[in-house]
């Protein structure tokens, strides 16, 4: 790798300060930095850093979305075929998926890296990883036939309205990737809902509608088998079906300790719960289904996992996390029933308890604070008593 | 022993370089006093270069805290007064005799004497620096009675000295500098031992002293961890902390009445041919040790621990307040892709290289930064490192945007820069706490004074 670093060094003196692309040294860190881990030591305070950063972190999470990903990818091929009647092979399947996800994944990422060097070089700051992660997710929160140029608008109106305005990742309120699918929710309804958007080409004549919506339309016997929605073998948004690969992912993150534990933990726990007293309840079909299918439908595992625990709009002290995960499950599955307008509640949950994730954490610094005022009024009062 | 008090959240860093328990004597022909070493002070010279001077022999005093004496800790010549940018006042160098001249001390007898007598004796011969307050962490004010003293008997951070091995044979002279104290400050002195690891009897069986145990991982061992699980610092409090073997110093200052700065110090670090301890003096150029133990070029030699210590050149000088000096390889190099590779050696405390399973031995980490500074972007982190009931990252929040009610509120007085040193290392954004722990500190300082 000497060679790479021979030719960077040669360019870099134009990109420095007096260089003549000077104005484009956002653009050579982003590229540089990509491909070394600078020279830059320690210079005040400890003199030793862990390896960890946040390319680091960043890549691992898109490594925890790869089992959804490949396993989007190849039901979107396997719906497609189911819908057509036509036999296929497993290739064949993962063609078909390969050729309609793909596309998606490359406008994502190209309008979402675009708009991020623009305002990195705009601002002269360095490019921020995490974008890599939201042109991952947005990708996997669509339908695989959402139009192309949607996306691009999407991810675009999420970069800039969810993240740049407020100064770049670490400073946003809503998680951007979500942001995006609820602009599409909103904004394009008519291909983003429906029976006729869940399945890669779909024939004409045919529907087919995720479990979620035949459970708000009241259908329940033609929902799936808890074990296929629980693989993830039946329509819907590309990464978002299958609860298996998702806990995969969720698995991975457990382990290298970069997802928080405690907010999917609660999801689950919220989400459970709610269904459970909608059991009880019991006043329409939709309350009648079994709590743990609420878990499995729908975007509720991938939100759980990959939404709900971006750490930045998430809730940020400890017992804060598990108040802003139990509400979001909790949340997600009272829109989900109650509202028939929005089959899918995880999206405005999630997005909800992003706004309100301040005020939680609010609280909880204040009962520190108010922990800490009592003591030093009971060391006066006991000063006192001692000069009296 | 009765009650232990477990640290759950921390971490033991197991580096490479650890000093062996054997002391060998080293002689340096230099050796200076750093007016750098001290918060908060602002040095005016007492002596120019050429003068001889003795070990005790005052060299300069704080303009803010007129009282204050800093002292020569050898007998010599000085040989340079180096400044650096805007004049400030760096190294004050001594070229040390071969024979040290001791300045006889008119110490009082500790049994009749009154705290003003001790502390004026104390201030005179230079010993009263190694006496600092929290909050803040600076030289403790004179005539300031504190609400408590506390001492921590071991040292957790990565490659510390030993302090076991440090006290032995010494347990006369702590046990007389505990009593100074005691009477000096008219407040309950607290030991802090580990309930495993300091088997001492110096330490342990202690006289007219509170002894807390502690278990844990770093930062159990330090005096601001411990404080805050004892008796934490309220608004207003002014509480003394004081290194152990600083207060053995002062033991025998009453025993001697001289200023004898006699110090063993451990020179440890991945770099180091063989780690052990050296029986020097306070202020010690550490050229003399590392001679012949560390060989390679491009090396960064610290004075103190890797966490904590202050970078210093191959020939400079031990600080005030360190019993050891490291030295590690610097880190200026590029690494290919480094943030992809698999790491089955990456220096990580954390899951998300594969070294946490395949790398068993200590680390040799180097200094290279190891990323980008971002924003605050992962959370949780730093509370896994920081045993305390504060919100590192609010707090340092609050800090940058110069809040000093929400600094207070949220704990600011509790803490300094030390406690959250591991929050520094562990940072995926890379950020500079201890430095903004710092400009808070002076900040709210300033406000207060």
């Amino acid at each position: 790798m000497k060679f790479l670093r021979d030719i960077l060094d040669n360019i870099k003196p134009q990109f420095q300060k007096g260089g003549r692309f000077y104005k484009l040294h956002s653009t050579f860190d982003a590229f540089e930095t990509f491909l070394f881990v600078p020279n830059k030591t320690t210079f005040k305070g400890s003199h030793i850093r862990d390896s960890i950063d946040l390319k680091r972190t960043m890549s691992l999470v898109i490594v925890a979305l790869l089992p959804a990903l490949l396993f989007g990818i190849w039901n979107v091929g396997y719906q497609h075929f189911l819908a057509t009647g036509v036999t296929a092979s497993f290739w064949e399947h993962v063609w078909v998926g390969f050729v309609a996800v793909f596309p998606i994944i490359v406008v994502t990422y190209v309008t979402a890296l675009g708009i991020e060097f623009g305002f990195a070089q705009a601002r002269g700051h360095e490019v921020n990883e995490g974008v890599l992660v939201s042109g991952m997710l947005i990708p996997l929160v669509m339908p695989p036939d959402v139009p192309l140029w949607m996306v691009s608008a999407a991810t675009a109106f999420a970069v800039i309205f969810g993240k740049e305005v407020f100064g770049g990742t670490g400073m946003n309120i809503l998680n951007p990737a979500l942001l995006a699918r609820a602009f599409l929710f909103f904004a394009y309804p008519a291909d983003m809902s429906g029976d006729k958007v869940w399945v890669h080409a779909i024939p004409d004549g045919f529907t087919s509608a995720t479990p979620l919506a035949q459970a708000a339309a009241g259908d329940i016997t033609s929902i799936p088998s808890a074990f296929d929605m629980f693989v993830g073998t039946m329509p819907g948004s590309v990464g978002e079906t299958s609860t298996l690969a998702i806990l995969l992912g969720a698995a991975f993150l457990f382990m290298t300790g970069i997802g928080s534990a405690r907010i999917i933990v609660s999801v689950f726990a919220g989400g459970y719960l709610m269904g459970l007293l909608f059991n009880l309840w019991g006043a329409n079909p939709f309350m009648e289904v079994p709590a743990h299918h609420h878990l499995i439908m729908g975007g509720f595992a991938f939100g759980a996992v990959f939404m709900a625990t971006d750490p930045v709009s998430a809730s940020q002290t400890g017992k804060g996390k598990y108040i802003y995960g139990f509400l979001i499950g909790l949340l997600a599955v009272l829109i989900r029933v109650l509202n028939p307008a929005f089959p899918e509640g995880m999206m405005l949950a999630i997005l909800f308890m992003n706004v309100m994730a301040p005020l939680i954490d609010h609280y909880v610094i204040e009962a520190n604070i108010k922990r800490r005022l009592r003591r030093t009024k009971a060391r006066q009062a006991a000063a006192e008593k001692i000069t009296q | 022993m009765d009650k232990v008090i477990t640290i759950r959240k921390g971490l033991d860093m197991k580096l490479k370089g650890e000093a062996e328990r054997v002391t060998v004597n080293s002689r340096s022909a230099l050796y200076a006093v750093k007016p750098t070493d001290f918060h908060g002070v602002l040095p005016k010279l007492l002596v120019a270069e050429g003068d001889r001077v003795e070990a005790g022999t005052p060299l300069f005093f704080n303009k803010y805290s007129e009282r204050v004496l800093f002292t020569a800790p050898v007998s010599g010549v000085v040989e340079a007064i180096r400044r650096g940018e805007r004049r400030r006042l760096e190294e004050i160098v001594i070229r040390a005799d071969e024979d040290i001249a001791y300045r006889r001390f008119d110490v009082p007898d500790l049994a009749t004497a009154t705290p003003e007598a001790l502390e004026e004796v104390l201030l005179a011969s230079g010993l009263w620096p190694v006496i600092r307050q929290r909050p803040y962490d600076v030289i403790a004010t004179p005539g300031v009675a504190p609400h408590s003293v506390f001492i921590s008997c071991f040292d957790s951070a990565p490659l510390a000295p030993d302090l076991d091995f440090l006290i032995s044979q010494r347990g006369a002279e702590f046990q007389l500098g505990i009593d100074v104290i005691r009477k000096l400050s008219g407040a309950p002195v607290n030991l802090g031992v580990h309930a495993d690891k300091t088997k001492a009897t110096e330490f342990l069986s202690a006289q007219g002293v509170n002894i807390n145990v502690f278990r844990g991982p770093h930062p159990a061992g330090n005096v601001g961890v411990q404080i805050h699980h004892v008796d934490p610092v309220v608004k207003g409090d002014v509480v003394w902390v004081i290194h152990p073997l600083d207060v053995a110093m002062i033991g025998r200052f009453f025993l001697r009445k001289e200023y004898d700065t006699t110090r063993v110090i451990a020179l440890t670090g991945s770099s180091v041919k063989q780690p052990k301890y050296y029986k020097t003096h306070m202020g010690a150029d550490i050229s003399a040790l590392v001679e012949g133990q560390v060989t390679e070029e491009n090396q960064r030699y610290i004075s103190g621990n890797v966490l904590t210590g202050t970078r210093i050149e191959p020939n400079g000088f031990l600080g005030f307040y360190h019993h050891g000096c490291t030295v590690i390889p610097e880190g200026d190099h590029y690494e290919f892709m480094g943030w992809a590779r698999p790491g089955f050696d990456a220096f990580s405390f954390t899951n998300t290289f594969l070294s946490k399973i395949f790398h068993r031995k200590p680390f040799a980490p180097h200094t290279n930064l190891n990323g980008g500074e971002r924003a605050f972007v992962v959370t949780g982190q730093y509370e896994k490192v920081f045993p305390m009931d504060i919100f590192p990252v609010q707090l340092l929040k609050a800090i940058m945007i110069k809040d000093i009610d929400l600094m207070e509120n949220l704990g600011i007085y509790e803490v300094v820069e030390e406690d959250m040193a591991l929050c520094e290392v562990m940072c995926t954004s890379k950020i500079e706490v201890q430095s903004i722990l710092r400009e808070g500190l002076d900040l709210i300082r300033k406000e207060m004074s």
